[in-house]
């Protein structure tokens, strides 16, 4: 793959910058001892030049808008165009972060109403917007936690359960915020095993982080009794909220027994993944844990909009300023945009696709839970026979035009594929899929080394990850 | 709702292959107390147009950009964007991608990448970097972790002049993780008092750009710290212009990469840079993208050291990262790419020449003083005989924003208040002829 460094460069462009208008004194000169004295070897492409190669690359990149990206967990969703067009509004775009709150009433009025409906979403009630990312959301939420039990001198409350079908953020947050892990296994019926639950809730225990529904996109049906064990054990319970679309607009989090809920802002509510990134992971608070939120907050009083910085109990930042606010508009455009009928029809969508998807391939891969699943399921590529793994399934898909799956996830079923549609398919693109997925199982009895060759009609053939992690070449030479 | 694309007859085929009869059937599963607490949010939705209408409203309720003259800085400013940079961001292959897990059909992501953390190793004179982390402050915080990873001793330095809103991070980070923030004070220039550095620490935190706007001499700093690592903070665009820290013996190097081609957006999405030593890869934070070969011997890339990461190692990751800051990383790269070493050494000399035109106006027309007699960038302090409340609000009412008065005192006691100013390529001289004499009449 050429990179910008192997296209033609210029290094004489002119009409780039102003003219400096200003004049500049000898004695206002950089000190030698500070300037720069190792050579910046940094190519310019002329502006045509720039734009074919980014045009390039990018037709190398599948995004949702070339097909489906059914990956589990991730909500690859159709990312409404007014949203990007709202967010760039200059009003918003090129307004500083340390602007004093006159010249911010709108932005501080949008933020802290989408804290009031992501609130309301939850069913908890205060929320923050400071984190940028779903991991980042967990984070805080888990330093609420240690506050919580810090400020009631139940210093010994230093351990997290963790179901082993949990995503792998929630135990590495985990370890982020102090806390030590346990690992709570899952039954045969892919529900957390509550005997096992109880055995591990002691007085060491500060809380358990649970995905709802969980990565084998199974309700947990007792999850009412499992947050009433937890909170009966003194313990807390965070709730990822990763895959809030198999249930928005029909039920909260706060009524399933969350104390700490984090939104996915790029998954659940539209926004642009961006190839990793920019995203958004607000968290909402039970009352009690309110205190202990993040500076600044944003208050209301009589329609007027103000940043609060007094809260003694806060567990301080966990970003520069208010989180990805560029993110936040967008999600609050698709809030007012779909309204309470437009949110169930998302959960609606998504379970339906999930379950239709599931029904038409439940004869060809294994379906280790069967029954209801909500908005993914999970097969495994075990057994397909031709000696063929899981990898070689997902890279023979992008022969047939489609992206992979999540693959090897959760880690508790063998040759996992987690496959999670979203309400944005069509029916014919669901169908299309299921056909090249048992194309795709038939090849693996009869013709297996299609599997193992694939991708053959991907930019690249298969690349080889063993030799980038031997032998990593992490930046281009420049001319070394 | 209309990005569903099914139909209502499309939904029953579909029901009767799953072999339910309505909707309501898959949600059947979830326990009817819970589905019985539901209350909506009261939302009736609306269609793109009155969206449109709601939120035009609102950046209405915003002071109007034209009628802002921004000197505002401490990490983020009002630099020219290129248009050709959110043209290419904004291509649907980039945006709507996610992670590149499947590095065969997402060599755009992973191409960009690759030459990102390329440039941003060029710029901060490193050998490696990663593709990217949320803002600065969360990119220095998980330094300070790192560091405590690679130096276990449970303590860090951390320099007075750190931009109070990264210092705040940096605290919760460390509060988390039990790790001590040991102040290093500043001498009356406005550089780190090195005199008063004691003892062996995980690591030293210096800021350059620090938060007074000053320049720090890294020279020897580095190799005066034993085994302390140094993490210098650092504006990428004053690296066109200044010696890297790579080259001055810092271990680690972290920046707000928003001057690379990031509109400001009240703070976020911000970009996080972070590069390291090649010898501490398995330490590093973040994603990290690598040259490999396909089957067929043909160049490409993908991610790597992925061993680090949560998905593989989980509670011993070397940080919870998932989701960063991809599409901004894409900006700065083509950002980068446009100005190439010539152009980005221009754009901060010209972020250099006028703030120096500034700031000697300001002494020598306007009767204020430089709190600090180091070097600086694009931003620097001045001293304020009185409140600085009153004069900042006159500005305001001319059209000109400030930051809000500084957070860190002086290091000389009794010291008037502090304001800092920062000053783009996009401040003509007729604007900062204003600032001044305005201030000159507001004093």
């Amino acid at each position: 793959m050429n990179t910008m460094f192997e296209r033609p460069s210029r290094d004489d462009i002119r009409g780039l910058l102003p003219t400096i208008d200003v004049p500049s004194l000898p004695e206002d000169d950089l000190p030698e001892e500070l300037t720069r004295r190792q050579p910046l070897r940094l190519p310019a492409l002329a502006e045509p030049e720039l734009v074919r190669h980014y045009t390039a690359l990018s037709r190398l990149n599948y995004g949702v808008d070339n097909g489906l990206y059914p990956l589990g967990s991730c909500t690859m969703k159709y990312n409404p165009k007014i949203n990007d067009e709202l967010s760039s509004l200059s009003a918003f775009s090129s307004l500083h972060p340390n602007s004093c709150a006159a010249d911010a009433q709108g932005i501080l009025q949008l933020l802290h109403h989408l804290g009031v409906l992501l609130g309301r979403i939850a069913g908890l009630d205060e929320v923050c917007l400071q984190p940028a990312a779903g991991a980042h959301g967990e984070f805080t939420g888990l330093l609420l936690f240690k506050r919580y039990f810090e400020r009631r001198g139940d210093v010994h409350r230093t351990r997290i359960l963790l179901p082993d079908s949990a995503h792998g953020t929630n135990p590495a947050s985990a370890s982020l915020a102090g806390f030590t892990t346990v690992s709570v296994p899952t039954t045969s019926e892919g529900q957390v095993d509550i005997s096992a639950l109880r055995s591990a809730l002691d007085d060491s225990v500060a809380g358990i982080m649970l995905t709802v529904p969980n990565t084998l996109g199974l309700f947990e049906r007792r999850i009412l009794e499992i947050t009433d064990a937890v909170h009966a054990a003194g313990a807390l319970c965070y709730f990822d909220g990763a895959n809030l679309n198999a249930f928005i607009g029909r039920a909260r989090p706060g009524d399933m027994g969350a104390d700490v809920f984090h939104f996915n802002l790029h998954k659940t509510l539209a926004t642009p993944h961006g190839g990793g990134g920019p995203g958004s992971g607000p968290i909402a608070v039970r009352g009690d844990l309110a205190p202990y939120l993040p500076v600044p907050r944003i208050t209301a009083n009589d329609g007027e909009y103000r940043l609060a910085w007094d809260a003694p109990d806060s567990v301080g930042s966990t970003h520069s300023f208010f989180g990805n606010v560029g993110v936040a508009i967008k999600a609050y455009a698709y809030l007012l945009e779909l309204g309470d009928l437009g949110l169930r029809d998302v959960s609606d969508n998504a379970c339906l696709n999930a379950n239709y998807l599931q029904a038409l391939l439940k004869a060809h891969y294994i379906l280790p839970h069967l029954g209801l699943c909500k908005h993914e399921f999970v097969l495994s590529g075990r057994d397909l026979g031709g000696d063929v793994s899981t990898l070689d399934v997902a890279k023979r898909l992008m022969d047939y035009g489609f992206h992979p799956p999540t693959v090897y996830f959760p880690l508790i079923v063998p040759e996992a594929l987690m496959i999670e549609p979203t309400e944005t398919e069509s029916r014919d693109t669901l169908d299309r899929f299921a056909r090249a997925m048992i194309a795709i199982a038939r090849e693996a009895r009869e013709e297996p080394e299609r599997l193992r060759d694939a991708p053959t009609t991907a930019p690249v053939r298969r690349l080889d990850q063993t030799r980038a992690a031997r032998d990593p070449i992490l930046r281009h030479p420049l001319g070394e | 709702m209309r990005f569903v694309v099914n139909t209502q007859a499309d939904q029953r085929r579909m029901l009767e292959a799953i072999g339910c009869s309505s909707i309501d059937d898959l949600f059947a599963d979830i326990p009817e107390e819970i589905l019985g607490r539901f209350r909506p949010l009261g939302l009736p939705g609306a269609s793109e147009l009155e969206v449109q209408r709601a939120i035009r409203a609102l950046a209405a309720r915003n002071a109007e950009p034209e009628s802002i003259v921004s000197f505002q800085g401490g990490g983020v400013y009002d630099h020219h964007v290129p248009s050709v940079v959110r043209s290419v961001t904004s291509r649907s292959e980039f945006a709507t991608a996610y992670t590149p897990y499947q590095p065969e059909i997402s060599q755009g992501t992973l191409t960009a990448m690759f030459e990102f953390q390329s440039m941003i190793c060029e710029l901060a004179g490193m050998e490696i970097a990663n593709a990217s982390m949320y803002d600065g402050a969360t990119s220095l915080a998980e330094a300070a972790l790192m560091a405590a990873r690679v130096r276990p001793g449970g303590r860090i330095l951390v320099s007075e002049a750190l931009f109070p809103h990264w210092r705040r991070v940096l605290e919760t980070y460390c509060w988390a993780a039990d790790i001590d923030i040991v102040d290093v004070p500043i001498s009356t220039d406005g550089g780190l008092d090195r005199s008063a550095l004691d003892g062996e620490a995980s690591a030293l935190i210096v800021q350059t750009p620090n938060a007074f706007g000053v320049l720090e001499s890294l020279a020897e700093l580095g190799s005066s710290l034993g085994d302390t690592l140094l993490i210098v903070a650092c504006n990428p665009l004053a690296l066109a212009l200044v010696e890297p820290p790579g080259a001055l013996g810092a271990d680690i190097v972290v920046g707000e990469g928003q001057p690379l081609g990031l509109p400001m957006s009240f703070g976020g999405p911000l970009l996080g840079l972070f590069a390291t030593r090649r010898e501490l890869l398995r330490q590093i934070p973040g994603r990290i993208v690598s040259r490999t070969l396909d089957t067929a011997g043909n160049a490409g890339f993908t991610l790597a050291a992925q061993t680090r990461e949560q998905h593989i190692r989980r509670e011993r990751a070397t940080s919870n990262i998932c989701t960063n800051a991809a599409l901004c990383a894409l900006a700065a790269t083509v950002f980068l790419a446009l100005h190439g070493a010539r152009g980005l050494k221009e754009l901060s000399e010209l972020n250099f020449r006028k703030a120096h035109y500034a700031a000697r106006r300001l002494v020598e027309d306007a009767d204020v003083e430089l709190a600090f007699s180091r070097p600086f960038f694009n931003e620097f302090t001045i001293r304020i005989p009185e409140a600085p409340e009153r004069l900042l609000e006159g500005l305001r009412a001319r059209g000109l924003a400030l930051d809000p008065p500084l957070a860190i005192p002086h290091p000389q006691a009794n010291a008037d208040p502090l304001l800092r100013i920062a000053v783009t390529e996009r401040r003509t001289k007729a604007e900062i002829d204003h600032l001044v004499d305005s201030v000159k009449e507001l004093l």
